[in-house]
């Protein structure tokens, strides 16, 4: 049975949630899309976006080796990013800054972390149905319990973020000042990596591991196209990730093409339009 | 405020400067001069209490080095921010009053004192007209007035910077070492460590001269000349004047370099 539009919103909006998987969807999705924007303002500040994809990469051989070995996907997804997190924030002993190793040997890594997670996919014959999930996301398998584990997860993070937000912000536009002035700042690099690897690993369940950008950098990016300030910047990126994920889930509901499509659909559609207006406003 | 009785800085077996005295009283302008690598910098990380004094004492606004450092304002060597840092000159400042407290800003009173005292701050080194947009915008010498800014922010006694004019043009230079001057009229005592006197030479106050493994200390007139530093540098040394006032010393001999790199990382003070 396909669902149909129908121009009454409302209608439309309760037989979604009449499905228990959407509902689940809608609330994985609200949920991931906070805590993305949040974390993801930071991390485009702290110019560490190619780290946060290379978290994102390597969950996916983690959950392709759990699901071969019985696990739930979501525990692969948190051990390989957290893992690949506490490598990276131990190797980082030079002066380089947040934005850390070389990017050749960072892409070997990722490369290589694809064609792990292809192997491991292959050792349980799913490619057929695995793969796609997995690397691109998809609203159909939230189950209840996910949700749970990701408002926990979710909560710590945030929490972490609470506590640390001002040394944090000191430490990722001024490391050097912010040392001499008593901030922890190898300590607080280390804590935003695992904080990054979380959402990462998060993220990933709505998104899949390929696409986690789409929450993790777009939102962000749009907030700060739109303005420098600090608060107005995050509640932005927030609103932006939360009009992405809605708009996506309600249109891939509908549609025969992939969830992963719309949402970065959307979400560089929310993208240029801050653009636009950014233009707008110097012309005027 | 500062109190060097001939104090004297080991660092790995070798002997940087010795036999430093001097004493620094409020809205007193001083300044750290000497070639590259002879230890301007270590100077300054023992006044914080990074670096301990081999021999001879130091007391800084009246408690060991390194007890007081809540007081003391510090802005270490730094790169300029690039251009693609888009963080409000504002927010910069702000961070220099409550930057390090755990937390985030919570909407009250103690948000808001912090609020007016980066705003007075601001009107302080004369960058009220672009404090709002992003520092990566700006030159060389607004970032400075603002990184001076944060180092004021807190409201310290004592301002230690360590090559502040580094980067900049002529008139910048010109300009920082006014507002510094400006800063030193209020009270709050300075201690520079520059490598070109001139811009700063109408309002030093004192020189410590550093070479050679030596000091000497006293005012520009005293320090600056032939005989002084000849014998400091235990080599002939002229200083010549221009018809404009600027100084030039010449013949210096080239120093062994036995430091590290001129832009590590600066090590954190306790608070």
């Amino acid at each position: 049975m396909t669902p149909a539009f129908s121009w009454n919103l409302l209608g439309d909006l309760r037989e979604m949630w009449s499905w228990p998987f959407m509902l689940n969807a809608f609330r994985a999705g609200t949920i991931v899309a906070v805590l993305a924007a949040v974390v993801g303002w930071f991390m485009v500040l702290r110019r560490q976006a190619f780290a946060g994809h290379t978290l994102a990469v390597v969950g996916f051989p983690g959950a392709a080796a759990a699901v071969w070995l019985g696990l739930s996907a979501t525990a692969g997804y948190l051990a390989g990013c957290l893992g690949a997190a506490l490598v990276l924030a131990v190797r980082r002993g030079d002066a380089r800054g947040p934005a850390g190793a070389d990017p050749a040997a960072v892409g070997t890594v990722q490369a290589f972390a694809l064609a792990c997670g292809a192997l491991f996919v292959s050792l349980y014959h799913g490619f057929l149905t695995g793969t796609t999930a997995l690397l691109f996301g998809g609203f159909l398998g939230v189950t209840a319990g996910q949700v749970l584990l990701l408002a926990a997860v979710a909560v710590v993070a945030l929490g972490l973020l609470l506590a640390v937000g001002r040394p944090l912000l000191f430490a990722s536009v001024d490391p050097v000042v912010a040392r001499a002035h008593g901030v922890p700042v190898r300590a607080l690099d280390a804590l935003f990596l695992l904080a990054l690897a979380v959402t990462a690993a998060g993220v990933s369940q709505v998104t899949g591991a390929l696409l986690v950008f789409a929450l993790l950098v777009l939102p962000a990016a749009t907030a700060r196209r739109l303005t420098v300030r600090t608060l107005p910047g995050l509640a932005l990126a927030v609103l932006a990730g939360l009009a992405t994920v809605w708009l996506a889930l309600f249109v891939a509901y509908y549609s025969p093409y992939p969830f992963g499509f719309w949402l970065t659909t959307v979400a560089f559609g929310g993208y240029l339009l801050a653009v636009l207006a950014g233009r707008w406003r110097a012309v005027r | 405020m500062i109190d060097l009785a001939d104090a004297g800085c080991v660092l790995g077996g070798r002997t940087v400067w010795a036999g430093v005295s001097t004493r620094v009283g409020p809205g007193e302008f001083v300044a750290i001069l000497g070639p590259n690598g002879v230890g301007k910098s270590t100077l300054l990380k023992v006044l914080l209490g990074l670096v301990p004094l081999a021999h001879g004492t130091a007391r800084v606004l009246g408690r060991p080095p390194g007890a007081a450092n809540r007081e003391i304002g510090y802005l270490p060597q730094r790169g300029g921010f690039d251009a693609t840092v888009r963080v409000p000159g504002s927010d910069i400042v702000r961070l220099g009053v409550d930057g390090h407290r755990w937390g985030v800003p919570l909407p009250g009173r103690r948000s808001r004192a912090a609020a007016e005292r980066t705003a007075a701050v601001v009107h302080r080194v004369g960058a009220a007209g672009y404090a709002h947009r992003p520092i990566g915008t700006l030159s060389g010498g607004e970032q400075q007035r603002l990184l001076i800014g944060q180092a004021l922010a807190a409201g310290p006694r004592l301002l230690l910077l360590d090559e502040p004019l580094d980067s900049l043009d002529l008139p910048n230079q010109a300009a920082i070492a006014a507002l510094v001057r400006d800063i030193c009229a209020d009270g709050v005592a300075v201690v520079m460590v520059a490598h070109d006197v001139n811009p700063i030479l109408p309002y030093l106050d004192r020189v410590v001269y550093l070479a050679g493994g030596g000091a000497v200390v006293g005012t520009p007139d005293e320090v600056i000349t032939t005989e002084a530093l000849s014998k400091l540098y235990a080599t002939p040394v002229e200083v010549l004047s221009t018809s404009d006032g600027q100084l030039v010393v010449v013949g210096v001999p080239e120093p062994v370099a036995h430091h590290g790199p001129r832009h590590a990382p600066a090590p954190g003070i306790r608070r």
